[in-house]
């Protein structure tokens, strides 16, 4: 501000219909190029060599298909990524997980956020280090190992419940502090127990924070393959571990005409919650860093 | 827990008028029992603690997939990883990711967010495009890439269209610039996120403020590099400190494009520790992992004081 004595001839004179005109026809050209160049010949080069017959998959090129064939491979790589099994095993270990971690990690929100002490203090920070420290993924298969739970959904489950568990403990018990304590006075003056408090009144209020924290998850556990390898790997099918196997197999070795076939059809799940909830989803992701 | 409540439930069944006058004592106690932390507790306690705990005692061992009995030998896992320079090499090629990262993610969801931060249709639907990558598995985005950056795939073929003679770069085979590649793979499929949390940032900063300074006569620049990146700080904190601890833990991208390789030269803490895992080196994978978490912590302390003074004000 200070250079503005400087300035004045470019800026003052311009009466400010001419100068939207030009950049209103720059900028949504600026905007389409840029999706184009950074987003169109990524996702040309996934749907153009998905449907090439082998021969011309090799070099994956940004060239058309000489014949389309995209149904034939996707059911090629559907029946040998063994992908029906893998979308179900994706399922398995995410779904439960995010229930025990939504419930469970609630529960220790009400009462980190409601009661104070140092010892509380200390825990909260220990239960929502996880955020940012890394799993310990090595040990981690030696402590399953010791349970029994190696290689089996129970075990993943756990492993990922230990990871977000942080993440939920972080959101909800922010929120729960904007939550006037008065409504779950009058509840209990009326006699009802702290477990009715917390199900009937905090838990139903939960709901948009929850909901924040259940696309992060979802999102985190449905792509996740680096933990998966190490606690499932060879032993349950999920969408990424498959897609891992199917690219690095030397059976398909080069096969980019399956490769991204399998990427398509694994993507298209997330595509379709992602058109219908976009809004939604878009808000949570970002909700807990503007907040 | 039964205990504690017991004395409290007494005295308030008999006297309910002096209930009011003793709330202040009851609600710490009573209203939000401590049992309802437990189960959380406990599974922290069996899934991240124990693990973790775990991880300061065995990368001292010689526990491997080759025997059965495991010892302790004390440093010799880090001085083995130290003398063939696995370790510092690694622990190099990670920061040095997680920093060219945390640029190119930052640096593209600037840009992008004041391109596209007029409410018009086609910003509306091009943000929206580029939310696309962030919700794709980051392991199929390595293999998009992977076939992009082959001296055969799409860029090259693109280039050789628009510049004259064939160009037939090898995206993924330069022991020096490779990192930087897979880098901006790497920001390419997060910088959506980061590009609406710029938005969001952007949308706070009033409009009273801005034309204010359009008035005084401040340039484009100047209304940018002196007023919105200021008022952006928030939002530049949030995104460089998750991009940087984020790719500190990074693996997909990396493994499916370039395996740590050519030479080496990209190999991740996570890859390395992947790697001996899969030979049966479990104690080494160990070392590297604890190492991985020793340093995670290190930056992770200024982070957490940080996210704990923002959960506050919320």
């Amino acid at each position: 501000m200070s250079a503005a004595p400087v300035l004045p001839v470019t800026a003052a004179p311009r009466p400010p219909a001419p100068r939207r005109s030009p950049r209103g026809l720059v900028q949504p050209i600026a905007a389409v190029t840029s999706v184009v160049v950074l987003l169109g010949v990524p996702f040309w080069l996934i749907i153009a060599t998905a449907s090439k017959p082998h021969a011309e998959a090799l070099d994956p090129d940004l060239s058309p298909p000489s014949h389309w064939q995209l149904l034939h491979n996707v059911s090629t790589v559907v029946e040998d990524g063994r992908m029906l099994k893998a979308f179900f095993g994706s399922l398995l270990v995410m779904v439960p997980s995010v229930a025990i971690v939504l419930v469970l990690g609630s529960m220790a929100s009400w009462v980190l956020a409601r009661r104070t002490s140092r010892l509380l203090a200390a825990v909260y920070a220990i239960a929502i280090s996880g955020i940012v420290l890394p799993p310990a993924v090595v040990t981690i298969v030696l402590l399953l190992r010791q349970l029994g739970l190696a290689g089996t959904p129970v075990g993943m489950v756990g492993v990922y419940c230990g990871m977000y568990l942080s993440t939920v403990i972080f959101f909800v018990t922010g929120f729960v502090r904007t939550i006037p304590v008065e409504l779950e006075e009058a509840a209990r003056v009326d006699g009802a127990s702290p477990v009715r408090v917390f199900f009937q009144i905090v838990f139903p209020l939960l709901r948009p924070v929850l909901a924040t924290a259940t696309i992060l998850i979802c999102l985190y556990i449905w792509n996740d393959v680096f933990y998966a390898l190490f606690v499932i790997g060879g032993r349950l099918d999920t969408l990424p571990l498959n897609l891992y196997q199917v690219a690095s197999s030397g059976l398909y070795l080069q096969n980019w005409e399956l490769i991204f076939s399998y990427i398509l059809v694994m993507s298209l799940p997330l595509l379709i919650v992602f058109a219908v909830a976009q809004r939604r989803i878009i808000s949570g992701v970002t909700g807990g860093a503007v907040k | 827990m039964t205990t504690m409540l017991e004395p409290h439930r007494a005295p308030q069944e008999e006297l309910a008028p002096s209930r009011a006058g003793a709330r202040p004592g009851r609600r710490s106690s009573s209203d939000h029992p401590l049992w309802f932390l437990l189960p959380a507790l406990a599974i922290l306690a069996v899934f991240f603690i124990a693990p973790t705990v775990f991880n300061f005692v065995y990368a001292f061992t010689d526990w491997s997939s080759f025997k059965s009995e495991i010892g302790f030998v004390g440093l010799e896992n880090f001085r083995d990883l130290a003398s063939s320079g696995t370790l510092l090499a690694d622990l190099r090629i990670t920061v040095v990711y997680a920093i060219l990262v945390a640029i190119f993610q930052n640096l593209f969801g600037l840009l992008l967010a004041l391109l596209l931060e007029r409410d018009t249709r086609v910003n509306r639907m091009a943000r929206v495009a580029f939310f696309v990558p962030v919700i794709m598995s980051a392991l199929a985005v390595g293999y998009v890439f992977q076939a992009l950056l082959e001296p055969d795939g799409g860029l090259n073929a693109m280039l050789s269209f628009l510049l004259p003679g064939q160009v037939d770069v090898a995206w993924l085979g330069s022991t020096r610039w490779t990192i930087v590649v897979v880098a901006l793979v790497h920001a390419w499929k997060w910088m959506g996120l980061s590009m609406l949390i710029y938005l969001a940032g952007l949308k706070t900063i009033s409009d009273d403020v801005l034309e204010a300074a359009r008035l005084d006569g401040a340039s484009g620049w100047q209304l940018f590099r002196q007023v919105k990146l200021p008022l952006l700080a928030p939002a530049v904190t949030f995104n460089v400190a998750t991009a940087l601890l984020g790719s500190m833990n990074g693996f997909d991208v990396v493994q499916a494009t370039t395996e740590g390789g050519p030479g080496g030269t990209t190999e991740l803490l996570n890859i390395f520790i992947f790697r001996t895992f899969g030979q049966g080196l479990f104690a080494q994978a160990t070392a590297m992992s604890l190492t991985l978490f020793l340093v995670v912590a290190l930056l992770a302390f200024p982070v957490i004081a940080g996210l704990r003074r923002r959960e506050r004000v919320l």
